[in-house]
């Protein structure tokens, strides 16, 4: 699909025009106008921060309606570990992919399956010292697409494995191909989604052509149907395969966990995941193998598309991961590793750069320091941009003025004011009565 | 040839703000366009040299001036001046006292990974004067 697709949108009645996501915005994709936040998008990493600090739900992420799976014969749902964190505790993994079951599909496979397929790769990596170190995990498609544009540098400690999600839909097209007579167009896997990067991964790849997902469906959209479905009597069958490593996930620092070393770092929320890449690029970070950075607190179960509070849903996926057998990987070893690997790679996206020639950009860089000494540097948001770099930053790239600003509007306002009291005290020199009195 | 320009006050003691001024380097380059590599270079080596003002110089001045081929990264201090520069570039060699050592500072690799990480390091000192370090790279 197009390059620019971007999951994370906004709904234009809903938008109030505050402050609220432009200032969050980690990429600074998000300017105020007209009363409405529009989305630069090259610079979007659909990371949801926006869709969680809005307060009047404006900031929506485009899914899959439940209706999609209508298109396909044989409907198989992959629902993401953080699944299980959304519901009573009192309901068992059965109970819960039972009555995913029940609202339309044919089959269910979890994702934490393949998750723990992922980490056994991830731990022939490690030991491998021809990788780059410190590895950097791709589990977090925001977090891939943040180094894309703003850490360059760290394209290379990228781990360039597919992620739980398309080695899930992989395993499952693989099977039904190989034991049944279900023609391949006719089966659709749909992905049970926390989070909106997801749904940008399955409609614009960055690490190959296209996904094996055909659909991804939000969790928030499903829920109050799941829900009804979980009172059924008869949702028992057993489908829960997946050990408690692949569970584990859904948690901040749970990927991270599986590796046998002791050299790895977790971090979560996507500021805080900046202050790390930038401890990364600027070689500062020693005796750390593996790094798990997540653009979520508290990891996919704090994802924006998830329904239950994350540190609830975190002491609910505990007892799934009490409950769960510590592995599932002996019954399906993959392969080989390779095949998990990217077949295509990541790019650097100088979304930031102010001029494609470097003369020009340097121009453009010393206007624009001129123009922030000017502003009043209280970062106020008023203007529409984020901050008062930000707007010099617009008006050296012309889409922006400096009286967009409400200080420098008013400045020039008082200005003009001062010089018409001014010029209304100058009297011409014919009516200048003055110098006759005193000649007088 | 246009020439930018910056000038960034480097503070004492103060861990938190110090490495600011390298960080805003690093944004401003990629602004420009610099190559991701250049940038890394050129954001290392300052921001060593700035710790270095802020540990044993009571902080200092940053100027730099950027130009198409080049930055040129300026850090004057009026600080004590290192006696033996010799010895200062050593890997591991390190004067700072403990309590900066126990914040993860000062392990000796500020000098060498100036040298490593600068296409040109010159550094001229006086004890009881000050040290003032250029780092050079080459952005070609």
């Amino acid at each position: 699909m197009n390059e620019y697709f971007h999951s994370v949108n906004l709904d234009k009645n809903k938008c109030r025009g505050c402050t609220n996501c432009i200032k969050r915005c980690p990429t600074e994709a998000i300017r105020v106008r007209k009363g409405k936040a529009g989305i630069i998008r090259e610079r979007c990493i659909d990371c949801g921060e926006c869709i969680r600090v809005c307060p009047y739900h404006a900031k929506t992420a485009i899914s899959d309606e439940l209706d999609v799976i209508k298109n396909y014969r044989y409907r198989v749902a992959i629902p993401a570990p953080s699944f299980y964190g959304q519901f009573d505790k009192k309901y068992s993994r059965d109970n819960i992919l039972n009555a995913l079951k029940g609202i339309g599909f044919d089959q269910v496979f979890e994702v934490a399956r393949a998750a723990e397929i992922v980490s056994e790769a991830t731990r022939h990596m490690i030991l491998d010292p021809s990788v780059k170190k410190p590895m950097i995990s791709s589990a977090c498609p925001g977090v891939v697409r943040l180094i894309q544009v703003r850490f360059p540098g760290l394209i290379e400690n990228i781990v360039k494995l597919e992620s739980p999600m398309e080695v899930a839909a992989k395993i499952v097209k693989a099977q039904l191909g190989k034991n049944s007579n279900i023609p391949k167009e006719e089966i659709g896997v749909f992905f049970i989604s926390p989070c909106p990067a997801k749904v940008t991964s399955v409609k614009s790849p960055y690490e190959k052509q296209t996904s094996y997902v055909d659909g991804v469906i939000s969790m928030k959209d499903i829920f109050v149907k799941v829900l009804a479905e979980l009172g059924s009597p008869d949702n028992t069958a057993r489908y829960s395969a997946a050990g408690l490593e692949g569970l584990d996930w859904a948690n901040a620092g749970g990927e991270s966990g599986a590796l046998p070393t002791e050299k790895i770092l977790a971090v979560d929320g996507i500021h805080n995941v900046i202050k790390i890449l930038d401890e990364i690029e600027g070689d500062r970070l020693s005796d750390v193998d593996f790094v798990e950075a997540l653009c979520c607190v508290g990891g996919c179960l704090g994802g924006p598309l998830t329904v239950a509070n994350v540190f609830v849903a975190k002491t609910t996926l505990k007892k799934h991961i009490l409950e769960a057998p510590v592995s599932s990987i002996e019954k399906m070893p993959p392969k080989s590793f390779e095949e998990l690997v990217w077949t295509s790679n990541v790019e650097y996206k100088p979304v930031m750069k102010l001029d494609q020639d470097i003369l020009k950009a340097m121009e453009k860089l010393e206007k624009l320091e001129s123009i922030y000494d000017g502003l009043p540097g209280l970062d106020c948001g008023a203007c529409g941009a984020p901050n008062c770099r930000a707007l010099a930053e617009d008006i050296v790239r012309e889409i922006a003025n400096e009286t967009d600003c409400i200080f420098k509007l008013r400045q020039r306002i008082r200005d003009l004011a001062e010089e018409m009291v001014e010029l209304g005290g100058k009297v011409p020199p014919v009516m200048d009565s003055d110098g006759q009195e005193e000649d007088g | 040839m246009s020439t930018v320009r910056l000038s960034y006050p480097i503070p004492s003691n103060d861990f938190i703000a110090a490495g600011e001024a390298s960080s805003n380097v690093k944004k401003i380059l990629s602004q420009i366009g610099i190559p991701a590599e250049k940038i890394k270079k050129a954001a290392i080596a300052m921001y060593e040299a700035e710790i270095n003002a802020v540990i044993h110089a009571g902080g200092g001045v940053a100027d730099v001036e950027i130009t198409a081929g080049r930055v040129v990264i300026n850090i004057a201090d009026n600080g004590p001046g290192i006696p033996d520069l010799e010895l200062a570039m050593t890997e591991g060699w390190s004067t700072a006292p403990d309590n900066i050592r126990e914040m993860g500072f000062g392990a000796g690799m500020g000098l060498p990974n100036m040298k490593k990480y600068a296409d040109r390091l010159q550094i001229k000192t006086q004890v009881g004067v000050g040290t003032t370090v250029t780092i050079t790279v080459n952005f070609a």
